[in-house]
Order: structure tokens, then C-alpha cells, then sequence
């Protein structure tokens, strides 16, 4: 096994990527900053290789099982005796599968962002920015405390607010930023609250054990089964609540609207983040904790599922309306994501009944690779168009050959058509959901077609369609850039990441997935069954033929189709309203009848006694500061009157 | 050796020579003073923590004893623990980042530095107090400044604020005086009576006097660290007060009265504080949501930090009622944390008030194109206070709900989830006042010419970050420097009410 000291590096050298930038490179070297970032990130992404290819191939197995391995661990704080965060490494086939896809994909896009992002004016705090992404989601995936988890959590929220707000001097960014930070700390309240009860219940935040004393059938377990709060058990609440973080950061029903706003950031940190890396965390945590939601709570895997289920097909219906490429691709993701979700819903654990534990896992790997590549191909498009929006583009082929061959690849992919990558992922999902639940099948089958119908309205969009002409741009990344249209395609830094990923689409579904990636660390024999395979191919070639029908040369369809579900269309185009529900509530009932009246309660009413108080005393003092004005004669006449009223006092009530 | 002492001495030296230093030399003896007594407090936590490891369990350490008023057994009597030393070290700190703002004042220096290094003298002196009654001297000794550097060097309405912040500070003083007296005449010592406050913590006192007691002491403690509903001198006081004005009270003051509200009120009247926790409870968590609601609505960036601290500060009662060991080691660390950060906060807002007169949110925009670094820091004192992870808040604001979830009845488990959700609230605030304030297009053309920090500006703002992230990244060594001491406070609660 690699020794601690190197695994330790494999987040670290990002860190200290983003310190070196950070603190001297951006104003030093600003432009050696990306080099710098880049050679970490590879650095970083070999490292990590290594580590899978010990992990998965020499050193993980004993008996024929993968293990889990704490390489390290150190005490960060201690609350009480056996209740720490411990910042610990904790290997095990997912989160070793994740470090490969988080170096990987984060060193294309440094690698990319050499020349998508050349000229821009912060360019060094963009890498620094990447960098510490980087770190905090490698951190995140080798948590081996759930407190450490969670801190990492923050720590991707951050840097994905910091990412999206990058241009910082647009309203729009700003706005998008905070939305998604805002909405996912909405989401991490549930999560942290869910810490402290699973916490509470099983005395301890270090993740193997606690997985151990909430699937060990004790007493004890079987009384936080059992008893129960508002209809759902303590341990249902707590695995909710921390599926509420999860889903807050994977854009899952109803927390998603951060999502396609978040596409303010530059493209090639959509990519990495909101596409291949930090959105799929959620989907990262409910397998990290996997064992308990399945052995233990069966209720809180049904409610995944079906948030899973709805997301998936909810955001493919809006996904093939929208205009805005980096939208389609987001919602797209929202797709995907609600895939893999479900997917671990209708598992099982251990041995056959693990199927779609693994078939998630598989997903989420081959869904990084062709998810990324999308992105990073629409980059290059809006790079090129200097416009997000469908109607801008067309005809693209013969001007950008490599983004449009990749980007097609992606495209298959995606929709599942064999042998590219998703296919294999797909397929297997789908054969969970079959053998689990004939509802969540036919939803995940129908998500499956639409899939492939509105990503290739997206293509044929891109680049057939009308021919293109050059457009004044609107939307533009790319203020800084004067040069377009003479500079083609775009540099080789951009190419060749979407030319590597590219024929990572393609392969990567070969990969024996079910071998080294499984609930229980046993190996799973899956079976190809052609038949099974023929209704969702088919399906998905139809959504392909019926975007060419509609897409590929420009022509009166779609408005007509558009037209004919009039309401359903603009529903979906508008995105069935949840923003406006969520800002109704937010400004109309939190801002109005929450915050206004306790600012003007305090000002009015508690500052208000405070004032009254000073009032009355100084009031006071003013009706009686007259008794001492100095004069005999009136001391003299005070003197008589209280003899006088004395004198009647005794004479009348003193008897 | 250690000699507490010098901690009074080392301020003392440097006020009087405030005095009779010229006008431009002031502050450089006040910066000279404070640099001497940040490197004592730091050599004396090193020296306590040595003695520590060694094995020396004293609960006092370097403590002297001399009579003072010897009829009514007062005594100068000092020592310290790993929380006063934290206290200690958090104004020391705070001091000098307090005078390195300040550098530029140009209206009566010397007086101003003068009163600064008076009140630090009040704080140390109050932290390392083991005798209440010269707790209370210190205490006082630490409220009058504020009064003139408010009235005098503040803005605004600063007339009505100095006197609202001095009156009911006075008032909460004057409890506090109260409930020291009552409970000094229910100590017995050999037919005597005493304000020893550890000979008063072996004792115990009638629970029917604690009944009375506590609540002057907590209320009286309270106001100082404004607890609702008695802190509205807390946002008037901050708005008109000149920047280092506001670090001290924010990061020095208010955390006098939650150390007396531990220290006196909860470890010497155990029964009371049990009995009562459930008002404590309920008052902080109401302070905790309101203040963070009320902070919503605020404009001006000081009303924004005020009412922030409003908040904040509900997590040090809110700890402190929670009576468990973790929830006040969490209520200790939160006192230092915000201490931190809240001088950090109103440091980096008077560097911009500095620059653009004004702290109307609405007419700043895109200063962080203009004045990068100190909008940096600004960002991370905001970063800091919404909790973010490797920065202080993160880890006091959980050692607090960790330490709350403790307690499993019902109404802690409500108090703590609407505590916790004011994590959400406070991201709002920070978020949208960021976002309005230092993001977005630049707003007036006049920000262009702006100058960076100055060196001065650079020194406090670095040092201030750079305890931040000590804590934030490695809060080991400071839970461990306090839970010895919240251990005591626990025992002697436990003792009485079998918890």
C-alpha cells in the first residue's frame, strides 16, 4: 500500500496550491499561476491513480472482499470522551473511486481553463479558487467522521459560491451565488441536525463505527427503531435529515433551484462542480452511509428513491425546453443525478441485492466523464458563439470538427446507446428498478427516452440546423476577449481535454465495475441480458429520430408542438414555478412578516421601554428639580405645609 | 514565576505614559505598551500550560492574596485558569488590534489612547479577579471609559448613545452589586463573611438566597453581554462609537458579562442556575433567532454587526444554560470567537467608513475591485461569523449544539434545532450584506481612488485572521486550555443536582 504521507498529499498539494496563489503567486506570478495549479492537480491525479491501482488490485482485497482502511486519523476536537471529530482518511472502493474522479476531472478542467479563461484579469484567483474546491472535495470524499464530512461540505459550498460569483461585478452572479449557498445551508440545517441525532443515538461521529452500532441488531437499536416522533423512528428522522443535506447539494426535488442558476460561474467550473464533482456528494453520502439506510431503515431508502425518481423525470421534462445551453446541461445533470439517487434506493445490501448500489456507483463514474465533457464542449461552443442562448448557434460542425465529434460521443452516451458509457451504467439501473419496483421502472424508462430526446435537440441545435452567422453577443464570458471568430476552434489546451474525455465516453462502460465496486466489498456477477436491453435502446433511438425530425433543419415543428401543449410547455418552460414559490416565501413571509416586525418590535417596543424608562425618570426630575430653587421663603413655606399636613395626619388617621 | 500583577502594572506604566508623552508620541507608547502586555499574556498561557502538562492541578494558578479592606474581608486576591487566561489572551489581542486602527486619530490622542489602556486595565483586572468585590472594581473601572470615548470621539448620535450605553451598563453594574452583597452576607466563614470566590464556591449557599441572587447576577451579567431583551444599548452604543471603541466593547466587554455570568452566577449558585436554565434557555434562543432576524432588516454595516452580536452573544448564554460540560466549553469558545471576529468585523468597517463615509449598504457596491485586500478580510470576518469550517465560529457554534443535544428533553431539543437554524439566517444576512455591499458594479466613481490598508490597517487585520484560523483550524489546543475548568463548573453543578 502507498505509504500515509503520499495519500495524505493527494488533497493537500491543491491546498497548497491555492495558499501559494493565494497569498503570493497572484501577485507575483499571476501568470504562471495556472501552470502552477495544473502540475499540482496532475501531481495530485497520479498520486490518486496510484492509490486506486494498490486499493483496487494489490493491497485492498483480503479474502476476496475490499476492505475499509484508516490509513490516518488524528483528533481535531473532542466534545466529549468517545464523541471527536477526527480528520481521518478512509479508504474504501467508493471513496477511492472517488478520488480518481475528483483529481481526474479537476485536472481537465485546470488543464482546460489554460486557455478557456487566458486574458481574464483574475485569472490567478481563479486557479486559487480551483485549488481549494479541489482540496475540499477530496477531503469530503476521504472523510472517515461524519463531522468531517460536514465541515468538507461547507468548505464545497463555499468554494462553489466563490466560483459562481467569479465575475463578480455582474448582479446575475451575485444574485446566483448566494442563491446556491443560501439554498444549500437551508439544506445542511436538515444535515446538521441529522449529525447530532445519529450522534446522539449511536455515541460516536466516526462513520465505521457508527455504521456498525446502527446495523448491529442491540436493544438499543431496536428502541430508536421503534419509538417513534410524528409517525417516522429516531433513526428515520436522523437519515432523513441528513438525506436533506444530500439532496440540498445534489439538486434533488424540491432543493434543486440553486442548480440552473449556478451556471452564472464560468463554464469550466460548472463542469467540474455542478456537473462531475460537488452535486454528486449527495449521492456520495447516501452510499457512504448505505449500510444503515438499507439494513436498518428501509422507510428513509423509500424516500429516496421516489426524491430521486421525481427529480430525474421533473428536470428532464424542463430540460427540453429550455434555450440556454449551460440550463439544458444543468437540468440534464439534475436528470442524472435523481438516476443514481434512485438507483440506491431500490437496492438491497450485500451480494445480488446490491445491484443498484453498484449500478449508482457505475452511473456516477461514467456520468462525471461524459457529463464533464458536455460541459467543457459547450464551453468551447460559447467560446466560440460568445452567446448561451440555442438560438445564436446552428451549424457548428464544419467550424469546430473536434467539439462537435466529442461532444456527439457525449451525446450518445448520455442518451445510452451502446457501447458508449452510459449504456452500461444505464442499463443496469434500470435492471434494478425492474426487478424493485415496476412504478420507478416505467418513470425511469420514460426519463430515459426523454433523456436522449432533448440532448439531442441540444446537438442537432448546436451544430445543424440553421447555418451560422455571427451574432452580437449578450451573454458574454468573455468581455476581455476582442479576438472572435479569427481564433477558430479554440487553443489545444481545450481541445485536448475534451478529446481525452471524449474517448473516455466511449470506454470507460468496459471497465468490470461490478467487480470493484459493491455494497459489501464482494465482487458481483451481473449478467448482460440483450433482451432486457432492446426496450430502452429503442426508446432512446426514438428520442434521438424525433429530435432530428424536429431540430436538425430549422422548420415550423417545434413551435407548432410548442404551441399545441400551450400550458404544459410554458409550465415546464418557466420551470413549473418553484422559484416564485420559494421567493413568495422567502421576501413576502419571511422577510415581511418575520424580520420586519422583529426589527420593529426592537426598535419600538423593547428599545421603546428602554426610552420610556429614561423618560419617566427625566420627567420626573423636572416636576421635582423645582423644589430646590434656592429660595428661603419657599423652603420656609414647604417647611409649614408638611408641619401642617403632618399636624392633620396625626391628628385624623393616627389613632 | 508569573506574577499576575504585572498584568496590571504593564497597562498601568503605559496609560501614564500616554499621559506625559507628546501628543504624536502617544500612540506609539500605547502600541509599545500593548505589544508588551500581548507578549506577557502569551508567555504567561505558555508558562500555564507547561505547569499543566507537568501535572499541576491546582484549580488557581500564580495566585497572590493582600488584604485590602480588611473589616469587610476584601481582599486584592488573584489567579488564573485556562479561562481567564483564554479571556486574557483575547484582550490582549484585541488591545493592541484596537490601537493599531486607531492609529490615525487625530482629536485628543493622548486622552483617547489613555482611556483605551484604561479599560484594558479594567478587563484584565476583572478576568484575573478571585475576589468579587475587586471583580466588581474592575468591572466598573472597565464601563466609565466607554462612556467618553463614545461621547466624546464617537458619531452620530453620540450623546444619546453614551448615555443609554453607560446607563444601562450602570444598571446592570448595580444588580451585580446587589447580588454580591446578599450573597456576601450568606457566606460564613469561621462566623465571618467573605467575597472569596473560590471559599464561596466550597460553600453552600441557602437555596432560597440563590433563588433571590442569581437572578440579579445573571441579569446584571447579562446586560453586558446583551442578552435580550436587555441589549439595545448594544446597537445604538456600536453605531456611534469610533471603531476601536466598538472592538472593545464587542470583543472585550460583552464577554465580561458572559465570564461573570459563568464564573460567578452559574459555578457559585449551581442550584439556581439548574433551576433556571430553562428561562436562560428560553431567553438566548429567542436572542439567537430575533437578533439574527432583526439583523435582516438592518442597513447601516455597524447595526448589521450589532445586532449580529445580538445573536452571537445568545450563543455563549444559550451554552451556559444549557449546563453541560461540552455546551459551555462551546459557550467559552464562542466568547472568544466572537471576540475575534466581531473586532475584525468593526475593524475592517471602519476601514471602510474610513474611506467612504458612509456604512449605508445601499451606497456601497464593488469595493472589492477597489480596495482588494481589506475587502478580503472583511469577507472572511463574514465567512466566520455564517460558520464556515477552519474559521473560529464554525468550531464554537457546534461544540455548543453538540453540547445542547445532550440533553434530551423536548424543550432543549427545540431550543437547539431553532438555534441551529439560525445558521441558515445568519448565511442570509452575511450573504446578502456582502453581496450588496463589496460585490456588484462600483457604485460611486469616487471608490476608484481609494488606497488600500495602510500598514498599520495590514498589522491588526492579519494578526486579528490569524487567531481566527488558529482556532478554526486547530481548536484542540483551546478546548483543551478550557474544558479542565468548564469540568470544575460542571462538578459543582452536578454535585448539588445529581446530573
Amino acid at each position: 500500500m502507498l505509504s500515509t504521507n503520499l495519500i495524505v498529499l493527494i488533497p493537500l498539494l491543491p491546498l497548497i496550491s491555492f495558499l501559494l496563489i493565494a497569498l503570493v503567486g497572484r501577485k507575483n506570478f499571476p501568470n504562471l499561476c495556472g501552470a502552477l495549479g495544473t502540475i499540482a492537480l496532475l501531481t495530485s491525479f497520479l498520486l490518486a491513480a496510484t492509490v486506486a491501482y494498490d486499493y483496487f488490485f494489490v493491497a485492498g482485497k483480503v479474502n476476496g472482499i475490499y476492505q475499509q482502511m484508516v490509513p490516518m486519523k488524528i483528533k481535531w476536537l473532542e466534545f466529549s470522551p468517545n464523541v471527536s471529530i477526527d480528520l481521518g482518511i478512509l479508504l474504501d472502493p467508493i471513496s477511492v473511486m472517488m478520488l480518481v474522479i475528483v483529481t481526474f476531472i479537476s485536472l481537465m478542467v485546470h488543464f482546460y481553463s489554460l486557455g478557456y479563461m487566458k486574458g481574464e484579469e483574475r485569472y490567478a484567483t481563479y486557479y486559487s479558487f480551483l485549488g481549494l474546491f479541489t482540496f475540499s472535495m477530496l477531503g469530503l470524499v476521504i472523510s472517515s467522521n461524519i463531522f468531517q464530512i460536514y465541515m468538507f461540505w461547507e468548505l464545497v459550498g463555499v468554494s462553489s459560491f466563490l466560483l459562481i460569483g467569479y465575475y463578480f461585478d455582474k448582479p446575475s452572479a451575485v444574485a446566483a451565488a448566494k442563491k446556491a449557498f443560501i439554498v444549500t445551508r437551508f439544506a445542511d440545517l436538515g444535515f446538521l441536525i441529522g449529525i447530532l441525532v445519529l450522534a446522539y443515538y449511536s455515541g460516536t461521529l466516526d462513520f465505521q463505527t457508527l455504521i456498525t452500532r446502527l446495523t448491529t441488531p442491540t436493544d438499543q437499536l431496536h428502541a430508536i427503531t421503534t419509538a417513534s416522533f410524528l409517525g417516522a423512528s429516531a433513526l428515520t428522522w436522523g437519515l432523513l435529515l441528513v438525506f436533506m443535506g444530500g439532496a440540498g447539494k445534489s439538486a434533488m426535488l424540491p432543493l434543486h433551484i440553486w442548480l440552473p442558476d449556478a451556471m452564472e460561474g464560468p463554464t469550466p467550473v460548472s463542469a467540474l462542480i455542478h456537473a462531475a464533482t460537488m452535486v454528486v456528494a449527495g449521492v456520495f453520502l447516501v452510499a457512504r452511509l448505505f449500510p444503515v439506510f438499507s439494513i436498518s431503515c428501509p422507510s428513509a431508502l423509500q424516500v429516496v428513491t421516489w426524491v430521486g425518481a421525481s427529480s430525474s423525470l421533473f428536470a428532464a421534462i424542463i430540460a427540453c425546453t429550455q434555450t440556454d445551453i449551460k440550463r439544458v446541461l444543468a437540468y440534464s445533470t439534475m436528470s442524472q443525478i435523481g438516476y443514481m439517487m434512485f438507483a440506491l434506493g431500490v437496492s438491497g445490501y450485500g451480494g445480488e441485492h446490491g445491484l443498484g448500489y453498484m449500478a449508482s456507483m457505475f452511473h456516477l463514474f461514467t456520468h462525471a466523464m461524459f457529463k464533464a465533457l458536455l460541459f467543457l464542449g459547450a464551453g468551447a461552443v460559447i467560446h466560440y458563439v460568445h452567446s448561451n442562448e440555442m438560438k445564436d448557434m446552428g451549424g457548428l460542425r464544419k467550424l469546430m470538427p473536434v467539439t462537435h465529434i466529442t461532444f456527439l460521443v457525449a451525446c450518445l452516451a448520455i442518451a445510452g446507446i451502446p457501447p458508449f458509457a452510459g449504456f452500461f451504467s444505464k442499463e443496469e439501473i434500470l435492471q434494478a428498478a425492474f426487478h424493485a419496483n415496476t412504478t420507478i421502472f416505467v418513470i425511469a424508462i420514460c426519463t430515459a427516452a426523454i433523456t436522449a430526446f432533448y440532448m439531442f435537440r441540444l446537438y442537432f441545435n448546436i451544430f445543424w440546423n440553421k447555418e451560422y452567422h455571427a451574432v452580437s453577443h449578450v451573454h458574454d464570458d468573455h468581455a476581455a476577449h476582442d479576438d472572435h471568430h479569427d481564433h477558430g476552434e479554440g487553443p489545444f489546451t481545450m481541445k485536448l481535454p475534451l478529446m481525452i474525455l471524449g474517448l473516455l465516453s466511449i470506454v470507460a462502460g468496459f471497465l468490470p465495475f461490478a467487480h470493484l465496486v459493491t455494497s459489501d466489498g464482494k465482487p458481483l456477477e451481473t449478467e448482460f441480458h440483450i433482451t432486457f436491453s432492446i426496450a430502452p435502446v429503442l426508446l432512446a433511438t426514438g428520442g434521438i429520430l424525433l429530435a432530428m425530425v424536429f431540430y436538425k433543419k430549422e422548420n415550423p415543428r417545434p413551435q407548432a408542438i410548442a404551441n399545441g401543449l400551450k400550458g404544459l410547455y410554458t409550465a415546464a418552460y418557466h420551470k413549473f414555478y418553484i422559484d416564485e414559490v420559494y421567493l413568495f416565501f422567502t421576501k413576502k413571509v419571511l422577510f415581511n412578516l418575520v424580520g420586519r416586525p422583529a426589527a420593529w418590535i426592537d426598535k419600538n417596543i423593547v428599545d421603546g421601554t428602554m426610552n420610556l424608562l429614561a423618560f419617566i425618570t427625566e420627567q420626573t426630575s423636572y416636576l421635582i428639580k423645582r423644589m430646590q430653587s434656592g429660595r428661603v421663603q419657599s423652603y420656609a413655606a414647604y417647611f409649614f405645609a408638611g408641619v401642617i399636613g403632618f399636624v392633620l395626619v396625626f391628628i385624623y388617621w393616627w389613632k | 514565576m508569573i506574577n499576575l500583577s504585572i498584568l496590571l502594572i504593564i497597562p498601568l506604566l503605559s496609560a501614564l505614559a500616554v499621559i506625559f508623552a507628546g501628543a504624536k508620541s502617544a500612540r506609539m507608547v500605547a502600541l509599545l505598551g500593548a505589544l508588551a502586555q500581548l507578549g506577557y499574556s502569551s508567555y504567561m498561557m505558555l508558562s500555564y500550560m507547561g505547569e499543566r502538562a507537568a501535572g499541576n492541578t491546582n484549580q488557581m494558578l500564580y495566585q497572590t492574596k493582600m488584604s485590602w479592606f480588611a473589616p469587610m474581608n476584601i481582599e486584592y486576591f488573584v489567579g488564573v485558569d485556562g479561562l481567564s487566561i483564554a479571556m486574557i489572551m483575547l484582550t490582549a489581542v484585541v488591545v493592541l488590534t484596537g490601537i493599531l486602527i486607531s492609529w490615525n486619530v487625530d482629536k485628543m490622542p493622548k486622552e483617547f489612547f489613555f482611556l483605551l489602556l484604561l479599560l484594558s486595565l479594567g478587563a484584565y483586572g476583572f478576568f484575573i479577579s478571585l475576589d468579587l468585590f475587586t471583580m466588581f472594581f474592575f468591572l466598573e473601572v472597565a464601563v466609565i471609559p466607554k462612556f467618553l470615548l463614545i461621547g466624546v470621539w464617537g458619531s452620530g448620535r453620540k450623546e444619546y448613545s453614551a448615555m443609554k450605553l453607560a446607563l444601562m451598563l450602570m444598571a446592570g453594574s448595580a444588580l451585580v452589586l446587589v447580588g454580591l452583597l446578599c450573597l456576601y452576607f450568606n457566606t460564613n466563614v469561621n462566623g465571618a463573611h467573605t467575597f472569596d470566590l473560590l471559599q464561596i464556591s466550597k460553600m453552600h449557599i441557602p437555596i432560597e438566597a440563590q433563588r433571590f441572587i442569581f437572578p440579579l447576577m445573571f441579569v446584571g451579567f447579562g446586560i453586558f453581554t446583551a442578552m435580550f431583551p436587555f441589549h439595545t444599548w448594544a446597537p445604538d452604543g456600536h453605531s456611534s462609537a469610533p471603531t476601536a471603541a466598538s472592538m472593545f466593547l464587542a470583543g472585550i466587554s460583552m464577554k465580561l458579562g458572559g465570564y461573570g455570568c459563568l464564573r460567578v452566577a452559574a459555578y457559585l449558585m449551581p442550584e439556581a442556575a439548574h433551576e433556571y436554565s430553562w428561562i436562560i434557555i428560553l431567553l438566548s434562543t429567542i436572542a439567537i433567532i430575533y437578533g439574527a432576524f432583526a439583523t435582516l432588516m438592518q442597513t447601516d454595516l455597524k447595526y448589521i454587526n450589532a445586532y449580529s452580536s445580538v445573536s452571537h452573544c445568545g450563543f455563549v448564554i444559550f451554552g451556559i444554560g444549557m449546563l453541560t460540560k461540552t455546551a459551555i466549553t462551546g459557550a467559552v469558545m464562542q466568547m472568544v470567537s466572537h471576540g475575534l471576529m466581531t473586532a475584525l468585523f468593526f475593524g475592517t468597517i471602519g476601514m471602510i467608513y474610513e474611506r467612504t463615509h458612509t456604512r449605508q449598504v445601499a451606497q456601497l457596491g464593488g469595493l472589492l475591485k477597489t480596495i482588494p485586500f481589506i475587502i478580503t478580510v472583511f469577507v472572511i470576518a463574514g465567512l466566520c461569523s455564517l460558520g464556515l469550517p477552519g474559521l473560529s465560529g464554525f468550531v464554537a457554534e457546534m461544540t455548543v449544539f453538540m453540547g445542547a443535544w445532550q440533553n434530551p428533553d423536548t424543550f432543549s431539543r427545540v431550543a437547539t434545532v431553532l438555534a441551529c437554524a439560525s445558521i441558515v439566517v445568519t448565511a442570509v444576512y452575511i450573504l446578502r450584506t456582502t453581496g450588496a455591499s463589496v460585490m456588484g458594479p462600483i457604485k460611486n466613481p469616487d471608490f476608484l481612488t481609494f488606497k488600500d490598508a495602510a500598514w498599520n490597517e495590514k498589522f491588526a487585520s492579519i494578526t486579528l485572521l490569524l487567531c481566527i484560523l488558529a482556532i478554526g483550524v486547530a481548536p484542540y489546543w483551546l478546548s483543551d486550555l478550557v474544558s479542565p475548568d468548564t469540568q470544575l463548573i460542571m462538578d459543582n453543578i452536578s454535585r448539588v443536582v445529581g446530573k
